[in-house]
């Protein structure tokens, strides 16, 4: 894998553990522009601290992880990070033009109001996620997807090349998380996208490679995961994912 | 409640002119700074900073009386004891983020306990002790009008000059992070502000009074809102009527202000709430 020519994501060796619990051992991993990868694995093996860890908020025990070639803190004005919305304050007095103007900080005048080009900025980044009309609701009355996507706006707002997010789909109802999928394939155009999941049932269609998380992690890319392989895996109920032979609690075997 | 039994007395009366306007200027930061305070859900921060406050102000009465360091300002005292107690919580939420509760309580009750030992070691003061807990409106004079007003507007400066980054703080600060604003500065900053509001509204309504003072307002404003700019006009506008209207009914009866403040204040927080629930 690690034969990818400036990947825009990679790890080398890559150690963590939290308080000398290993969590991820050796991983090996590089993501070419453009692809569209699913970060798949148990939980609490580690999808999220992947994530972390490639956005600079957490360190590598050993080993390195870069983003475009640098260090993550360094890179981070080029990723869009979306998090999961429900530790958010559901009262919070904020439209959904404010949040997505949040993601604009960093680009413009730091001091005193957006200006008008941070304004137009966030107005075009709704309307790529379909929201334009939402614009001035409450970001409180939302429905989850609206607010998943309103969270997707914000990171596009700052302009990013690559695109990380952390379990969208949670809590979505599956004709959303469809429309939601397809968002992401449009956007995937022109940014590279990571996205930790809890289930595979979308994978399929959309993602371009699967990254499994034991222990150690895995990358396969979409020709060795067909449709009859993804089918076999996960196909009787695709929401749940089967711990078997290819992503066991205890690593990974294959 | 502007009834001839306060009007009289108002248009007679500095005291109470200058206790109306303290209301109403005091009603700039606490509006401002109490929105920040409800939507970061750092009220038991402010109570914390409140509290050590009596430290502040016991010390600058014992060393005024016993030692005779007339220079010192209570005002002062009290400005001193809060920003350490800011920066002391604000350092270990930063670090030891799962200890934080605990040294909340700590600074509260340690800072109480410093305040009343200095007080009774200070002869003859006693008398002062209730006004500090209980507030007392109508001992505000000029010099602290001028200092509200100016707290007034250094809160509105900065909020305006950096609205942007402490409201992505307050919302999601990992995010405001990668997004590369120093998202610590901006905590210490909040907790600053906080500090400062806590010691001017202590004169109003009071030590034990102060976190109702400074939240409920806001949090009635939230309720009544969608945006933080409103929330934050509507906080203050509640804030200056509530001071009046405790200041104009507890005078005919000779009630002690604060205490009728909070009253309405916390009757009006507890309507909404219910309202807001249906």
């Amino acid at each position: 894998m690690n034969t990818v020519t400036n990947p825009v994501l990679a790890c080398h060796n890559l150690d963590f553990g939290y308080d000398g619990r290993p969590v991820l051992k050796d991983v090996n991993l590089a993501i070419p522009a453009g692809d569209f990868v699913s970060v798949v694995g148990p939980n609490g093996s580690g999808k999220t601290t992947l994530l972390k860890l490639a956005l600079g908020l957490l360190h590598p025990t050993a080993g390195e992880v870069t983003v475009f070639g640098e260090k993550p803190e360094r890179a981070r004005h080029r990723i869009g990070y979306v998090p999961q919305h429900a530790h958010l304050d559901p009262l919070f007095p904020v439209s959904a033009l404010d949040v997505v103007l949040m993601g604009r900080l960093g680009l413009g005048a730091p001091l005193g109001p957006w200006r008008g080009r941070d304004r137009d900025a966030a107005r075009v980044a709704l309307a790529e996620v379909g929201l334009s009309e939402h614009a001035d609701r409450h970001f409180a009355a939302l429905s989850g997807g609206q607010k998943q996507r309103t969270l997707i706006a914000r990171s596009l707002a700052g302009e990013p090349e690559l695109l990380l997010l952390d379990e969208p789909t949670a809590g979505l109802d599956a004709h959303v998380e469809e429309g939601f999928f397809r968002l992401l394939e449009e956007l995937n155009r022109r940014l590279t996208i990571v996205m930790v999941s809890h289930d595979l049932g979308f994978v399929a269609g959309v993602v371009k490679s699967v990254i499994c998380v034991g222990q150690k992690v895995v990358v396969h890319p979409t020709s060795a995961i067909t449709g009859q392989v993804i089918a076999d895996l996960y196909g009787a109920d695709m929401r749940m994912i089967r711990h078997d032979h290819r992503c066991s609690e205890e690593g990974h075997q294959c | 409640m502007l009834t001839p039994a306060f009007l009289g007395p108002l248009a007679a009366h500095a005291f109470l002119q200058y206790a109306l306007l303290g209301g109403i200027l005091v009603a700039i930061p606490c509006g401002l700074v109490g929105s920040y305070v409800v939507i970061r859900r750092i009220s038991y921060i402010a109570g914390a900073i409140s509290h050590s406050v009596l430290a502040g102000l016991g010390l600058v009465q014992y060393l005024r009386v016993v030692h005779g360091v007339t220079w010192l300002s209570p005002l002062g005292g009290a400005a001193v004891a809060a920003l350490v107690s800011a920066l002391v919580i604000g350092w270990v939420s930063l670090k030891l983020k799962q200890r934080e509760d605990t040294v909340i309580g700590a600074v509260w009750a340690v800072g109480m306990a410093a305040g009343i030992v200095l007080i009774s070691l200070t002869p003859g003061y006693a008398a002062d002790l209730m006004s500090y807990l209980f507030g007392n409106i109508l001992m505000l004079t000029p010099r602290d009008l001028i200092l509200i007003g100016a707290l007034g507007v250094a809160v509105v400066t900065v909020v305006t000059l950096f609205h942007k980054q402490l409201l992505a703080v307050c919302f999601d600060d990992e995010f405001a992070s990668l997004r590369g604003v120093r998202t610590a500065r901006y905590h210490f900053l909040l907790l600053g502000l906080t500090a400062l509001t806590v010691v001017v509204l202590v004169s109003v309504v009071g030590i034990i009074m102060v976190i109702a003072l400074l939240t409920l307002p806001a949090a009635t404003a939230n309720h009544l809102t969608r945006r933080l700019s409103h929330m934050m006009i509507v906080a203050a506008l509640l804030c200056a009527g509530l001071t009046a209207a405790g200041l104009a009914l507890s005078y005919g009866p000779d009630l002690p202000a604060g205490a009728v403040t909070i009253l309405l204040t916390g009757a009006l927080y507890f309507a909404t709430a219910l309202i807001k629930k249906r």
